[in-house]
Parts: structure tokens; sequence; C-alpha cells
């Protein structure tokens, strides 16, 4: 089973590190990521558009402000999930 | 009553310490507009700082500062403060969430910086609050300390 | 030879997070403890994050926090600066907090299963479960099918 596991842990890796040869070098700054217009627009325009400093800040509540209201939502349900499931026995 | 719990200095250094790191906490939630930081870390490092007084004094002297009732109801605020942030910009004519629209000031980047921040409060109301009844609910109950052990 | 060696060093950081992974992916499905389970599953999402926050990093680049805004020291340099790529750092943020959450619900979970139980050990749980409840047992699966095989 342990011998399994590690063949198929192992056949995973190689594939990855196969796959990850296509990959920008490490700081690279002509990574295809970087040099997308999206990117280039948010480090731009996020200071005119948003009014903060922080780009980071400015995507996360700004630009992707829907995505953290859900994600908000989720540490909530989380913590009233585990009120559900501890606190059954006191009552 | 562990050894830990019994000594001294650590009793008083969390004493002291504990309002520091609120006022920390305020520090960086209030400055991820501007530097780095935000509602996620800054409610984590309110609720870090209740946690260490909990793990120092016990659950029980935790639970005084921070009750059950007070922990649900802040974390329900904060994530009414989102939504509600949100729908006041469809009250006054935007769309969810699209701060320019809500004419409190002139300036329209101005207003879009102060709603982030208000946007980043709600949000680590919800996290501190998620993270201290987290801490509560999954800790071993006061009354058989020994039990916990293996 | 060198070459090899070059291309090797400038993607290094590929090969730590695939180290990293495939670390917490082991520990994922030939730990019997459920404990050591959910431990692998963080070391397998630190390994996530770790490769989404080098990607987004830029050689001589700055935090994504725009200079030149707080005072006038450092303004005449505002036009040159680099900032490294902000987007990852945001989606990273929000899987961090979503990470954090399955994680507690995971441990909650666990901790009524050992109430139940008495165990974290896998082996232990699927024995007394099946003693408990007779119908989840493989012979007993294999009777209903072999049952509906016949109608």
């Amino acid at each position: 089973m342990k011998t399994l596991a590690l063949f198929v842990v192992v056949i995973t890796g190689a594939m990855l590190i196969y796959a990850g040869q296509d990959l920008p070098a490490f700081g690279d700054i002509n990574s295809p990521s970087y040099q997308a217009p999206m990117t280039q627009y948010f480090i731009e325009n996020s200071r005119t558009e948003s009014g903060v400093t922080n780009i980071v800040t400015a995507l996360l509540a700004s630009y992707r402000g829907y995505d953290t209201l859900g994600e908000t939502a989720v540490i909530f349900t989380a913590g009233m999930a585990v009120i559900l499931l501890l606190r059954r026995r006191e009552r | 009553m562990s050894r830990i719990q019994e000594s001294v200095i650590i009793r008083t250094v969390v004493r002291i310490m504990v309002p520091f790191i609120q006022l920390f906490a305020l520090y960086v939630i209030m400055h991820g507009a501007s530097g780095p930081g935000g509602g996620f870390q800054g409610g984590v490092i309110f609720g870090a700082a209740i946690i260490l007084y909990a793990m120092i004094y016990g659950i029980a002297e935790g639970k005084k500062k921070m009750s059950d009732a007070l922990d649900k109801i802040l974390a329900s605020t904060g994530l009414t403060i989102f939504a509600a942030t949100g729908l006041a910009c469809i009250v006054c004519g935007g769309m969810f969430l699209q701060y320019h629209a809500v004419p409190l000031l002139p300036d329209p980047a101005k207003v879009s910086r102060y709603l982030i921040d208000l946007v980043e409060i709600g949000i680590g109301i919800t996290v501190l609050a998620v993270m201290i009844s987290l801490f509560f609910d999954i800790s071993p109950p006061e009354s058989e300390p020994e039990e916990a052990e293996e | 030879m060198s070459g090899i060696i070059d291309i090797v060093y400038a993607e290094y950081n590929y090969w730590i997070y695939v180290t990293l992974m495939m670390i917490g992916f082991y520990a994922m499905i030939a730990k019997k403890n459920l404990i050591k389970k959910i431990i692998g599953a963080n070391i397998f999402q630190t390994a996530i994050f770790l490769f989404y926050i080098s990607l987004s990093d830029i050689t001589d680049g700055t935090a994504p926090i725009l200079v030149g805004e707080h005072g006038a020291e450092h303004a005449e340099h505002a036009a040159d600066v680099i900032y490294t790529n902000p987007v990852p750092h945001c989606l990273i943020l929000t899987a961090i907090v979503v990470a954090v959450s399955t994680t507690a619900v995971a441990l909650a979970l666990i901790i009524r299963i050992y109430q139940e139980y008495g165990s974290l050990e896998e082996d232990v749980i699927l024995a007394a479960r099946r003693e408990l409840q007779p119908e989840f047992s493989e012979h007993a699966r294999q009777k209903s099918v072999a049952e509906v095989g016949e109608q």
C-alpha cells in the first residue's frame, strides 16, 4: 500500500516537473502573467480608479469585491459549521 | 493548569502585551488601503490576541472577554457591513460594490477609498469573531483538562 | 552540461514546490491517521500558495504598493519603479482564507469522529462502522448487488 502510494506520488511529481519546464524562469519580467494587459492595467490605473495605493487591496476590495464578499461568507459559514458540529452536545 | 499557565512572567507579559497586539491589529486593518495589511490579516492578529489571553488565563476567562453570543453577533455584523456597503452602491444608482456611485464626497476616488476602508473593517470583524469562536470550540472543555492528553 | 545546470537553476523554485507537493500528497494518501491527512493537505496547499507567489515575483521588483504617495523622498523615482505582479497575491489571499476554513471544518469533523469512535485511525473507524452498520459492509453490499442482478 505504501509502495503504491509512493509510486503514484513520484509519477505525479515527475509529470509536474516535466510540465513545469515551459514555465517562465524565476523573476522573469517577460513572463506572460506579468505582461498580460490586465496586469499592466491594474498597476497603472488602480490609483485613479479606486483611490488606494495598495494595488492588492484595490484588487481585493474593488475589482474583485464580489469574490471577497463570497470569501467572507465562506469563513462565516465555516465558523457556523464548527459551532453546529461541536456545540450540539451542550444542550 | 499546566506549568506554563502558572508562570508569573508569562501571565504578566501576556496581560501587558494583549492591548498592544490589539492596537497593532487595528493599525493593520486601517492601513490596508495604503500599505501592507488588510481586513483578513488584521482580523487574524486581533483574534490571536484574544486566543493568547485565553490560552494563558483559561477558556473561561477568555469567554469573559468575548462571549459566545457576542461572537455570533460580531461575525454576522461584519458580513452585514460588507453586504450593506455593496447594496448602498446599488441604492445610489451604481452597480454592486461600485464605490464611485456613492455621492458622499466630490472626489469619487476618495469615496472609493473610504468605502474600501469600511469594507476592510467589516472583513476584519467577521474574521476575528470566527477565529476566536473556532479556538473556543476546538479546544477541550475546561472542567476536564487531563482528558485531552491521549 | 552547464546548460542543464542553468536551466535547473533558473527554475529551482518549481522543484521545491513539486517536492513539497509530493510530501503533502503522500501524507494524504498513505497515512492512516486523520490528523496526518489534514497536515498533508495543508502542506499541499502551502506548495500551491508558494508556487503562485513565486510566479508573481519580478527581479528587482518592489511590493505592489505605489511608491511616492506618502512623501517626497522617493517621489522622483516613482516613474521607473518595477512592481511585482499583484494579481497572484490577491488570488492567494483568497485561497489562504479558504484553506483556513476547510481546515477548521475538517478538524471539527475529526473531533466529532473521535467522540463517536474513540479513534483517529482509518482502519479502526472503518471496522467499527462495519460492526455498527452491517449494511455498509462489503459482503452485504455484494449480496445486495447480486440480488438486484437476479431480479
